[in-house]
Parts: structure tokens; C-alpha cells; sequence
């Protein structure tokens, strides 16, 4: 059977799509505030660091949402102050404090279930979304989506110059605050899809790919979207057709259009740069 | 005299002390500054004078001090004050035009969920033209020359159409038309009875731009006229050196 009547048949299909095109948007567009900023080590520190979030969620029986957020959050804070208050650098803060809530995910988990569970939280399971879960991440993604839309102006001032921002009154700490908090809700929305390892890739590689292709934050966010959406769609078609794990087959598709974008892109590809190079070389020449 | 008990200061500092983890960066400095002047802020490196424009605008705490702009606290005056930081703090790969750079010194005076509109664009591109980048309006602004660069952020600092602008290191690495590109909008601001304060780290050229000087070195050195901070004696307190060329110059002036 295809892939295409599949979907029509079957009811978990649809719903896997639905929640990995969600998934691949957020990813895309949340991503592209994290590489302009330079946090892609945070991303992958505030994604692993949800661990014991979820554990303690499932453990006091309350929507693992929650316990997500609020590990995520409290590890960026950790993160923050030890920077802020010693010689330690962020990348070395952001190495210790992710790690260590990392690891004590894995103790919670293993005291309470089985490790199957803690297998799919890590690694995704796409094909087992439960309705709630989708109705949770599509109302997760239409909250992110409209506060990015409403906040767009404020979220580009501070991205490109914090400085001025502070200078004219934005309250900057609070909007990485806020932005951390945004970044574990996608987090915790892409569990399923390609679970917490693999959500980093989803969040940067979209991005970046769109980052080589364009000069403008709106078209970027746009393209990453798009990106994330491409490799969601595709990557489910390879996990369904050759039961493979979906986070890895979709983390690939999207590595895939990087490497593309990357050799070929117009502007900053490394094929365009090197011919431009050659041409003015031989000008030189002649 | 022209009675300068009745007007009102664009800028007064009052004992204003600043450290760094107990490190101190500003010691007990106080001036103010007159409406309408080009105001030099310099010093040897690490006397403090990026931190005295921070401090200024409350972007790094005060540990005592007193700060009014326009007789007001800074948060209330805050989007009148435009700030040109240093060049080196900027993201130069940042998908963002040289139009759109321009754009964000409107930002200040809108409200949370406004956008720019026809009128934000118009004057942005206004304030580009200006500083003579018109041309350049949709290129990326990693595309620029330094110089170019810094006029970009000129004219930022122009479409927020404020009251007093700061100036970090405007000079630094930028080609010599550029430079007199902005030191010519920045009397022109001046004239238009604006306070300017600029950060300058070099010497050279300081009695030409600046109508007063505050001379640091963690301590406030000299404040006042360039004719009266800019004399060798006064200099090399701040410096710990000699500035032989400084006493030829005074023969001629």
C-alpha cells in the first residue's frame, strides 16, 4: 500500500502527519531566534533539560506540559546565573547544568517506568500520537505562532541589537526568559516526532538552511517553516514505508537540504562563492 | 553671562560611582551638561568612558548617583535618547537590510504591538538619505564598508528623532569621508539645539569636533570647554604621560 492511501486509511497516520507538520513549523520558525541570537547550544540544552520535567509529570500524574516547561525554564536560569555570577563561561555553564538535568531525567524515569517509555521520549515515536497529544500541540503551536506575530518587532530589535533594545526600554532579560520558555514548549511538542535527542537538529538545520538562502528575518522565518514542514512530511514517508524511528529519518531529510542549500545556494552557496572567486581571479589575469 | 541658573540641563550627574565585582570603573563623578553641545567623552583605555554612557542610560546598576536628562529620571526619557553602540557589538551576518536597520530607530516611538507604516518608511529613508546611503537602501548590511556601516547607524539613530544622542566610538575603523559625513550631522544636531555625547578614544582631532570635553580616568579629570580640558597639563593627569605635540599647539592657538 502507499504511503498516500495510507494516510487516507488510517487515523494515527493522519494524526502523525498533522502533529510533525506542526512540529516542523514551530522548529523552523523558533529556530531561526535561536541561531540569530546564538544559542543553538541552548537549544540543545533547554531540549535535553524537559527530561526530568516529563518524568516528574508522569510520576505526579499531571500533563507532562507542565513539568516540561518548568524544568526547561529553571535549567536556563541555572544557566544564566553561574555565567553571570563566575568566571565560567555560557558554553561551559550550558555544558554543566544541561547534562546534569539530563541525567537526572534518566534516574527519574527508570525508578518509575519501563525503559521503552523512556526510549520513545528520547528518540520519538510519531506513529503513537494520541489525539490529545495533537489537540496539545496544535494549540502549543497557534499560542507560539500568534505571540511570535504579535512580538515580531520586539523579537527582531533584541535578536539584532540588544543594546539599543535596552537602551530604549525593552526589558531584555525577560524576553530570552521568555523566549527559553517558548523554545521548551516546542521542546516538549516535538517529544513525539522526533523526541528530545533529536528535537536540536529540527530547530537549527531548518533555520540555517534558510539562513543561507535570504537577507530578511520575515522571509527567513518563512523558509524554515517550510523547510521544517519538507522534512517532517518526507522524513514520516520513510519512517512509515521502511519502519525506521521517525526523528531520524526526518532529522536527514532536513540534513539533506542543508547539504543541498549549502553547496547550490545563490548567494552563499559554496559553489556560487567559488565561481565568483575563479571569474575575479581570471579577470585579474587577462 | 547668559544666566545659566535658569536653563536647564540636558544632562546632570551627580556623584555618580560604578564597579564591576567590586572593581571600580567610574569614581564619584559629577557634570552637567548644557542643552545644544557636542559633548567628547575621553580617556586613556579602561578610564571608563563606554561605562559612563551605560551607566548613563541605566543599561549596567550605579552604585550611588544621581542622573537627570531633561529634568526627568531616565525611564522617563528614555525614547528620546538614541544610542549608537560600538560597531564591534554588532551581528554584521544578521538577515536584515540597510533599510530595515534604519526602521528600527522608529521601533522606540511606537507602541507594543505597532508596526512601522508609510510614514515610519518614508522618514527612515529620509534619515538614510542624509547621511548620503540612499543607494545602498536594499543591500544587507554585512555588504558595507565600515564606514558605511556606522553612517547606516546614523541615520538609525536620526529616525528616532531624539532629544540626545550617545555615541559609542563612532570613529573607529571607518574611512575619513565617512567620519566627516558624521561629524558634520552631528553639529548640524547641535545646531538643531540637540545634545550630542560621543565617546573618543583618540585625541586627535578632539579640540576640532567637540565644543566641550569630559576628560576621564575612572575619575573625572576636567569637564567643561575644549579650550579649557584640552591643554597638556590637564591631559597628562588623565594620561600619566607627556604630550609634547599638545604644548606647539597651544603656542598657536
Amino acid at each position: 500500500m502507499s504511503f498516500i492511501d495510507a494516510v487516507f486509511q488510517y487515523g494515527f497516520l493522519q494524526k502523525a502527519l498533522l502533529t510533525s507538520t506542526m512540529v516542523g513549523i514551530l522548529c523552523g520558525v523558533i529556530g531561526c531566534f535561536i541561531i540569530l541570537r546564538g544559542m543553538a547550544l541552548m537549544g540543545d540544552a533547554i531540549s535535553h533539560a524537559v527530561l526530568p520535567g516529563v518524568a516528574i509529570s508522569y510520576a505526579l500524574g499531571i500533563n507532562f506540559f507542565l513539568g516540561a516547561v518548568l524544568t526547561g525554564v529553571l535549567t536556563a536560569i541555572g544557566i544564566g546565573f553561574v555565567s553571570q555570577n563566575s568566571r565560567i563561561k555560557n558554553d561551559i555553564s550550558i555544558g554543566i547544568m544541561f547534562t546534569a538535568a539530563f541525567a537526572l531525567g534518566i534516574v527519574l524515569i527508570t525508578f518509575m517506568k519501563s525503559s521503552t517509555d523512556l526510549y520513545h521520549i528520547l528518540f520519538g515515536n510519531v506513529l503513537a500520537v494520541r489525539p490529545s497529544d495533537m489537540w496539545i500541540t496544535l494549540g502549543i503551536g497557534m499560542f507560539i505562532l500568534s505571540t511570535i506575530y504579535l512580538f515580531y518587532k520586539e523579537l527582531l530589535i533584541s535578536s539584532f541589537d540588544s543594546t539599543m533594545s535596552a537602551a530604549y526600554g525593552l526589558p531584555i532579560k525577560w524576553i530570552h526568559y521568555f523566549l527559553m520558555t517558548l523554545l521548551t514548549m516546542v521542546t516538549v511538542a516535538s517529544l513525539q516526532t522526533v523526541g528530545i535527542v533529536l528535537v536540536v537538529a529540527m530547530l537549527i538545520t531548518p533555520a540555517a538552511t534558510a539562513y543561507l538562502l535570504t537577507e530578511r528575518l520575515w522571509i527567513m522565518l518563512y523558509l524554515a517553516a517550510g523547510f521544517g514542514v519538507i522534512s517532517s512530511v518526507i522524513g514520516l514517508y520513510f519512517s512509515f514505508t521502511y519502519n525506521l524511528p521517525s526523528g531520524a529519518t526526518i532529522v536527514l531529510v532536513s540534513t539533506f537540504l542543508f547539504i543541498v542549500t549549502f553547496a547550490f545556494s545563490p548567494k552563499h552557496g559554496l559553489l556560487w562563492r567559488t565561481l565568483k572567486s575563479k571569474r575575479k581571479k581570471k579577470a585579474l589575469v587577462h | 553671562m547668559r544666566g545659566d541658573i535658569f536653563m536647564l540641563s540636558a544632562i546632570t550627574v551627580r556623584n555618580l560611582n560604578v564597579s564591576y565585582h567590586g572593581n571600580d570603573a567610574i569614581q564619584n563623578v559629577s557634570f552637567s551638561v548644557s542643552p545644544g553641545k557636542l559633548v567628547g567623552i575621553i580617556g586613556p583605555n579602561g578610564a571608563g568612558k563606554s561605562t559612563l554612557l551605560k551607566a548613563l542610560l541605566e543599561l549596567i546598576p550605579r552604585d550611588t548617583g544621581e542622573i537627570q536628562m531633561n529634568g526627568k529620571g531616565i525611564s522617563e526619557i528614555r525614547k528620546h535618547v538614541a544610542y549608537v553602540p560600538q560597531r564591534s557589538n554588532i551581528d554584521w551576518d544578521f538577515p536584515i537590510t540597510v533599510i530595515d536597520t534604519v526602521l528600527l530607530g522608529t521601533y522606540p516611538n511606537l507602541g507594543i504591538f505597532q508596526r512601522p507604516k508609510k510614514k515610519e518608511k518614508a522618514l527612515a529613508y529620509d534619515c538614510l538619505q542624509k547621511v548620503g546611503m540612499g543607494d545602498y537602501a536594499n543591500r544587507q548590511i554585512g555588504e558595507l564598508s565600515g564606514g558605511q556601516q556606522q553612517r547606516v547607524f546614523m541615520a538609525r539613530a536620526l529616525a528616532q528623532q531624539a532629544d540626545i544622542f550617545f555615541l559609542d566610538e563612532p570613529f573607529v575603523g571607518i574611512d575619513v569621508s565617512s567620519e566627516k559625513a558624521i561629524v558634520n550631522i552631528l553639529k548640524e544636531l547641535r545646531d538643531g539645539g540637540k545634545t550630542v555625547l560621543v565617546v573618543h578614544h583618540d585625541l586627535n582631532k578632539a579640540n576640532d569636533y567637540f565644543d566641550e570635553l569630559i576628560l576621564l580616568n575612572k575619575e573625572l579629570i576636567g569637564v567643561g570647554e575644549v579650550e579649557k580640558v584640552f591643554r597638556s597639563e590637564i591631559l597628562a593627569k588623565a594620561y600619566n604621560t607627556q604630550f609634547p605635540f599638545l604644548k606647539e599647539m597651544e603656542v598657536q592657538m
